[in-house]
């Protein structure tokens, strides 16, 4: 028998390596402080990681992503508070729901292109959001806390929080395993072309809308488990929170920077943009200073390197795709 | 001959301008149909009413006995039913063989990508791009290009191809080179629609022509029947001179 042609590749075993490294590195000395930071990272890595396979696979720049993380936190925290439903369980419901919302919503605005679509999906964040303000089952503006004892199944607060990082970690890694799946598959290569050229790719038979509400759906799923993680930890959601367009735009920077289209570049520019964001956030020389960074620096890489980080190495080193894909 | 393609009665209209009304004709198994007419007679649309690009107001679209007609492009395209655009429309930033393989994933045959990118490679090679196979099709020259639109087409292992104007704009050298590999892929039992205005090219090539003049058939037959045809030499090429360009002859 043959071995899966995806373990010759240093791309797959770079993102396993990736992986245990954001596990393991908290756990040397029991370092809580690491562990919060590479947690807000790691969330940021999956919300870019999916956020590219619209982007940079199908062209489709959608600046509302940040409606399925927000969705996901709100069917985990509701499942869990009302009806008791055990975390795990609330949040693959939570995201499976959501993922069927994205399916329908995609139907509708994936018929819009360009600037139609992206300026669609801010709307969609922004129905949804009026939507569960005024939600009473879900506490309208002022959103759902969790009991105390929310905690206690997974052994206590200080327990509960290794688990979500560990589980948070494990989407992290679903994320990038995701993405890398579809960049290598007849999924992929479709995507790729009707990112390239939409009308061509549906001349040369690619299922044009089938693939495209497929994607949307698919880019929905993972984020919203790891809001309903997010929100769970923070054991309180609330409309303003939960559908925060500055995430959403935050995960843009994150794909430019990294190389939109790639698998890692993602992944690496949300982890720079997280890192860089958590020094100017405790900088504090005036508030909300990363978001005027944020604003510059995708400025300069749309305008000098559109690649992002990944396009500059392949440029530099065009050996180097095999290998960092 | 048993009909490959029937188009009956189709039409369609823009606003006020009617650019394909009536118009029948049909292609045969392994047979090249030449398609021509002055500019803007409708030819291109004809080939967007035939794969789903547009939607004919009237008439049908029948192919191997089935009707296709207003089914979406990729619909077509699986069924075996493959074109080229006479303004080039590459993937650019994906490359020369990636181009190829989405052809041949995506066609008659919905290969997997492993023997889609076997296909791919045989046919870079057939049209002559495999010195070129790794380049971005963005970097291609206008006749790379070309070759490309029909390579992809063919990844797709039609059984009809639609070819618009494949050989406008290369040099005469590039079109020698077009008109060999194009002989090559009908002899290898692919049914061959063509638009061209390269009337030396379409005389030998084709069958048999069809002659299509403000969206309305003017005239059908064999090549030389169409040439010497005094309603095409009257009201599509005007001129003496022209008609015996259209005789494949030296104007005087």
């Amino acid at each position: 028998m043959h071995s899966p042609r995806f373990l010759g590749k240093p791309t797959y075993w770079l993102i396993v390596l990736a992986t245990l490294a954001f596990a393991f590195a908290p756990l040397w000395h029991d370092n809580v402080e690491l562990r919060e930071e590479l947690l807000l990272a790691a969330i940021y890595v999956i919300l870019a990681s999916n956020l590219n396979l619209m982007i940079g696979y199908a062209g489709y720049i959608n600046f509302g992503n940040i409606v399925f993380f927000g969705l996901g936190g709100y069917f985990c925290v509701w499942l869990v508070s009302s009806h008791g439903w055990p975390l795990v369980a609330a949040a693959l419901a939570g995201a499976a729901a959501v993922s069927v919302l994205a399916l329908l919503f995609g139907l509708g605005i994936l018929r819009l292109r360009g600037a139609y679509f992206a300026l669609s999906t801010i709307g969609v964040n922004e129905g949804v959001k009026a939507f569960v303000a005024n939600f009473t089952p879900w506490g309208g503006s002022t959103g759902i806390y969790l009991p105390i004892d929310a905690f206690a199944p997974l052994g206590g607060p200080a327990t509960a929080l290794w688990v979500i990082y560990f589980l948070l970690v494990a989407v992290m890694g679903l994320s990038l395993l995701l993405s890398f799946a579809i960049r290598n598959s007849k999924l992929g290569l479709g995507l790729l072309a009707i990112g390239q050229n939409e009308d061509a790719a549906a001349v040369l038979g690619v299922p044009t809308p089938r693939y495209k509400a497929f994607v949307y759906s698919v880019s929905a799923f993972l984020p919203a488990v790891a809001g309903a993680l997010f929100f769970f930890k923070s054991a309180f959601i609330q409309p303003d929170d939960a559908f925060d367009l500055v995430f959403s735009t935050e995960a843009i920077v994150g794909v430019m920077l990294g190389g939109q289209g790639t698998v890692l570049g993602p992944a690496l520019g949300a982890f720079v943009y997280e890192e860089l964001r958590s020094t100017l956030l405790t900088a504090e020389t005036f508030s909300n200073f990363q978001m005027v960074i944020a604003g510059a620096l995708l400025l300069l890489i749309v305008l000098f390197v559109p690649g992002g980080l990944m396009g500059w190495i392949h440029r530099r080193w065009p050996r180097a795709k095999k290998v960092l894909e | 001959m048993s009909a490959l393609l029937e188009v009956r009665g189709l039409g369609r209209r823009f606003g006020g301008l009617q650019a394909v009304d009536a118009l029948s004709f049909a292609v045969g198994e392994g047979e090249i149909l030449g398609l021509i007419g002055p500019n803007g007679a409708g030819k291109s649309t004809v080939f967007n009413l035939i794969n789903g690009v547009h939607l004919p107001d009237s008439g049908s679209v029948i192919f191997r006995g089935e009707d296709i007609t207003g089914e979406p492009p990729y619909r077509v395209a699986r069924r075996g039913l493959a074109r080229t655009h006479q303004i080039v429309q590459p993937l650019a930033n994906m490359s020369v063989l990636e181009n190829c393989v989405v052809g041949a994933c995506f066609g008659r045959e919905n290969l997997p990508l492993g023997r889609a990118e076997a296909v791919a490679l045989e046919i870079a090679g057939f049209v002559g791009l495999i010195d070129r196979i790794g380049d971005p099709a963005g970097t291609l020259t206008i006749a790379g290009k070309k070759r490309l639109e029909l390579a992809r087409a063919l990844s797709a292992r039609p059984v009809l191809l639609l070819l618009d104007e494949v050989l406008a704009g290369l040099n005469p050298s590039e079109v020698e080179r077009m008109i060999v590999v194009i002989r090559r892929i009908r002899e290898r039992g692919v049914a061959i629609l063509m638009i061209e205005h390269l009337m030396q090219a379409i005389m030998s090539l084709s069958d048999r022509i069809v002659v299509l003049n403000s969206g309305r058939k003017l005239a059908e037959g064999r090549p030389e029947q169409v040439a010497n045809d005094p309603a095409v030499i009257e009201a599509y090429l005007g001129n003496p001179e022209d008609a015996a360009k259209l005789r494949g002859e030296r104007p005087s």
